[in-house]
């Protein structure tokens, strides 16, 4: 006899989702000027959520001169009072927060139970985090009277679209910077209903500035003429665009590019937690995570014990409904990044390694992956150099600490990295040699608006989060200094 | 008693790469002048491929050098100090030529980069204590962030501060661990070449620091391209050169310092220091 779970469905009904959204500039929202539209679809049900403007060179212009207007008034106002802006939005958005995750899953395909218990509560950390920030900068070690720089550019993706908003805006309002802010163009919602939130918070016209559309908006945003910061996250190979786009100009650029990390189990790891982190590590919102522990290194020793019980744990993944609260897995963000896995995949298996996923039934309508295991992985095949963004698990083996550093690092990337051993001096002396910005010792994918986060070699420049992430966002007083 | 004038020896310049002084592969050199137009010396006119080994002695350097404690490399800093002081009149004879400086001004020139040697050997085992932070992040968490050095860096030397301006942008990139190749001063290398005897005899491992001198056009290009080297440091680029050589740099995401107006004679704070660094955030559980 088995138990299968009852269907546990979050209700719609908490959030009201309009038919069409326009460009939220300078405090009004208003359509394109050339008045062209594109659609969002729900990737759990391909249905239509709603249709949002799609942002032209005219209108990066109007809401970069908006940005540009507001950053007098806002750069001079005392820190406290900007503070007190951002404790207003943190607290309607733990206020709106049932709303917002249901809103998230709906528009990204995560399960409810991620967008509800991970990101919405990470989203008003960060703005109580740099909101306590805003009134004492002169000790963040930037020197005294560290000055705002200006306009910020923001391009995010579309992998944790209102946490990744809180990550850029929540740093630049707190150092007195105003803000352009571009959504990734299949999960554009979550940010305009963060347009109304800073209405309700009395945000000052034209401090936020929210533009939706798809990669020619943000081309036409990071190469205005008229903005002092780029910030970025998304993959490497437009974070390569961007740097060259800003070549030769006076922006500063920070960038959060992608990752290939090395998730290290040694023989003496507490095998049960290690296997929860590894799926944490690569399961957690589809994949969709460039710090997504995507390569495991075990060690040989152990290799198959560890898979066993690996895969034990995997056979317990549901995969479906991103409403329903039982739900691990959700769907793939879109038809387009679907096909990006599924090709991948494929090349693994013809490049000979082993493919196993559990056996789960995949709803018909959206765009769906089952959690996949690829063994017998090289270092040569792509699945193991190539990121796949998506729940896809490459499995290698090593036998000596040395070994597993030295394929740990065989990577451009150099974003995040696991290690798992019970041994703190081992622990320690593998951090110190792994060329990541992000080592998470007996642990994987934690976050938190206090820890800086970023990445080494191609996985970009710049750390958001703690006291790191406010550099970005400033300039120091004395002229001679960091870029 | 013998009336005729002593000849005096001329010195050849060569490069230093990888702890040696090799001279160019090419086999090419270039008249280096004082500022009235007098010949002083042929420069070797490093090309693309001594750039190249430049950059695999840097890499093969990193490791032994970032590894080592941070109280070693302040002591090698200094030492760089100590041993300059002692040759204080030969880089003052020679800045003064470079530059066209009165005895006395070249004389300030080299007080101020070998006092600049001692502040940055001080910086070694600071850094981290200023760049670095304990995160109290939201959960039993030990979370802890470092700085770490970022690699290789390339680096374009001033044009206008054959000496003080080199060690300036010497010294703050290899303090934190990186190793660096650096192009000198395009028309006044020689204060650099001999920098490197300096080096040479001064603990630092080979590799460390490798100097060239050249077209810094020329070095340029291959350094900013190079997939090995993971920073560049513009400080003696033109804006046309910069622009082209930023781009070149974004095909493996270099760390990029652009040029600037910077007095070198002024507080250099921790800009330069700060530029070729990374953060490394290691978190773990905390439990019993």
């Amino acid at each position: 006899m088995t138990f299968d779970y009852a269907p546990a469905p979050e209700s719609r009904a908490v959030v009201d989702i309009a038919p069409s959204y326009g460009l939220f500039i300078d405090g009004e929202f208003a359509p394109a000027s050339d008045g062209k539209v594109f659609k969002t679809v729900s990737p759990s049900s391909e249905e239509v959520l709603s249709e949002v403007a799609q942002a032209s060179a005219e209108d990066v212009d109007r809401a970069v001169k908006a940005a540009r207007k507001a950053f007098e008034k806002w750069s001079a106002l005392p820190g406290a009072e900007r503070a007190k802006y951002l404790f207003r939005i943190a607290r309607i958005i733990q206020e709106r927060s049932r709303e917002l995750a249901v809103l998230e899953s709906l528009d990204n395909g995560k399960p409810i139970r991620e967008s509800r218990d991970a990101d919405l509560p990470l989203v008003a950390a960060h703005f109580f985090y740099y909101a306590g920030w805003a009134d004492k900068l002169d000790h963040a070690g930037y020197g005294a009277n560290p000055r705002p720089l200006g306009v910020a550019g923001q391009v995010i993706p579309w992998n944790f679209p209102l946490l990744m908003l809180a990550w850029k805006i929540a740093p630049a309002l707190a150092t007195g910077n105003t803000v352009v802010l571009k959504p990734a163009e299949t999960t554009p919602l979550s940010a305009l209903f963060f347009a109304d939130i800073c209405r309700q918070a009395g945000l000052p016209k034209g401090v936020v500035n929210i533009l939706t559309g798809d990669g020619s908006t943000g081309a036409s945003l990071v190469g205005h003429p008229g903005i002092d910061k780029v910030a970025f996250t998304g993959s490497t190979e437009v974070g390569k665009a961007i740097a060259r786009t800003v070549a030769g100009t006076d922006k500063k650029v920070t960038l959060e590019l992608g990752g290939k990390a090395a998730n290290i189990v040694f023989d003496d790891a507490p095998l049960d937690q290690a296997v929860e982190g590894i799926v944490n590590g690569i399961f957690f919102n589809q994949g969709h995570v460039c710090c997504a522990g995507s390569r495991l290194l075990v060690q040989e020793s152990v290799a198959d014990e560890l898979l066993d019980a690996l895969k034990r744990r995997m056979r317990t993944l549901r995969v479906g409904d991103p409403l329903d609260k039982n739900t691990d897995i959700g769907a793939i963000n879109s038809a387009e990044q679907l096909a990006r896995i599924t090709a991948l995949a494929d090349a693994g298996e013809a490049e000979g390694a082993e493919r196993w996923s559990p056996s789960c039934e995949l709803p018909s309508s959206g765009y769906w992956f089952a959690p996949t295991l690829f063994t017998g992985v090289t270092q040569a095949h792509r699945i193991a150099r190539e990121e796949i963004f998506g729940p896809v698990l490459s499995v290698l083996t090593f036998r000596t600490p040395a070994e597993a550093v030295e394929k740990a690092n065989n990577t451009p990337y150099g974003l995040s990295a696991g290690i798992w051993t019970e041994k703190g001096s081992r622990m320690l002396w593998m951090a110190n040699k792994l060329r990541a910005g992000i080592v998470w010792s007996n642990t994987f994918n934690k976050f938190d608006p206090a820890s800086p986060f970023g990445g080494y070699k191609e996985s970009g420049y710049g750390r958001e989060g703690g006291r790191h992430g406010l550099e970005a966002y400033l300039a120091p007083s004395s002229p001679e200094g960091a870029r | 008693m013998n009336t005729v004038d002593r000849l005096s020896v001329l010195k050849t310049y060569k490069l230093y790469v990888g702890g040696k002084f090799p001279r160019s592969e090419s086999g090419r050199v270039y008249e280096v002048t004082d500022s009235k137009g007098t010949w002083l010396a042929n420069a070797p006119l490093a090309s693309r491929k001594d750039a190249r080994d430049a950059v695999t002695a840097a890499r093969k350097a990193f490791g032994g050098w970032s590894g080592a404690t941070a109280y070693n490399r302040g002591q090698i800093l200094y030492r760089v100090a100590e041993m300059l002081e002692g040759r204080r009149d030969q880089f003052t004879a020679e800045v003064a030529a470079a530059e066209g400086l009165s005895k006395a001004k070249a004389a300030a020139q080299v007080d101020a980069a070998i006092d600049r040697w001692v502040w940055y050997a001080g910086w070694s085992d600071k850094v981290a204590q200023i760049a670095g932070s304990a995160n109290p992040v939201a959960g039993p968490y030990f979370n802890l962030s470092s700085p770490e050095p970022t690699g290789v860096v390339a680096v374009l030397a001033p044009q206008d501060s054959s000496f003080l301006g080199l060690v300036s942008v010497i010294a703050p990139a290899i303090v934190t661990g990186n190793t660096v190749v650096v192009a000198a001063a395009e028309d006044a290398p020689l204060p650099a070449l001999s920098l490197a005897e300096v080096l040479a005899t001064s603990d630092l491992p080979g590799g460390v620091v490798n100097i060239l001198s050249g077209r810094t056009a020329e070095l340029g290009a291959p350094l900013a391209a190079h997939q090995d080297v993971n920073a560049l440091d513009l400080a003696g680029a033109g804006q046309e050169l910069a622009t082209e050589l930023e781009k070149a740099a974004a095909d493996n995401l270099k760390r990029v310092l652009r040029p600037g107006t910077v007095n070198w004679t002024a507080d250099p704070g921790t800009g330069r220091l700060l530029s070729f660094l990374e953060t490394k955030t290691v978190w773990h559980p905390m439990g019993v």
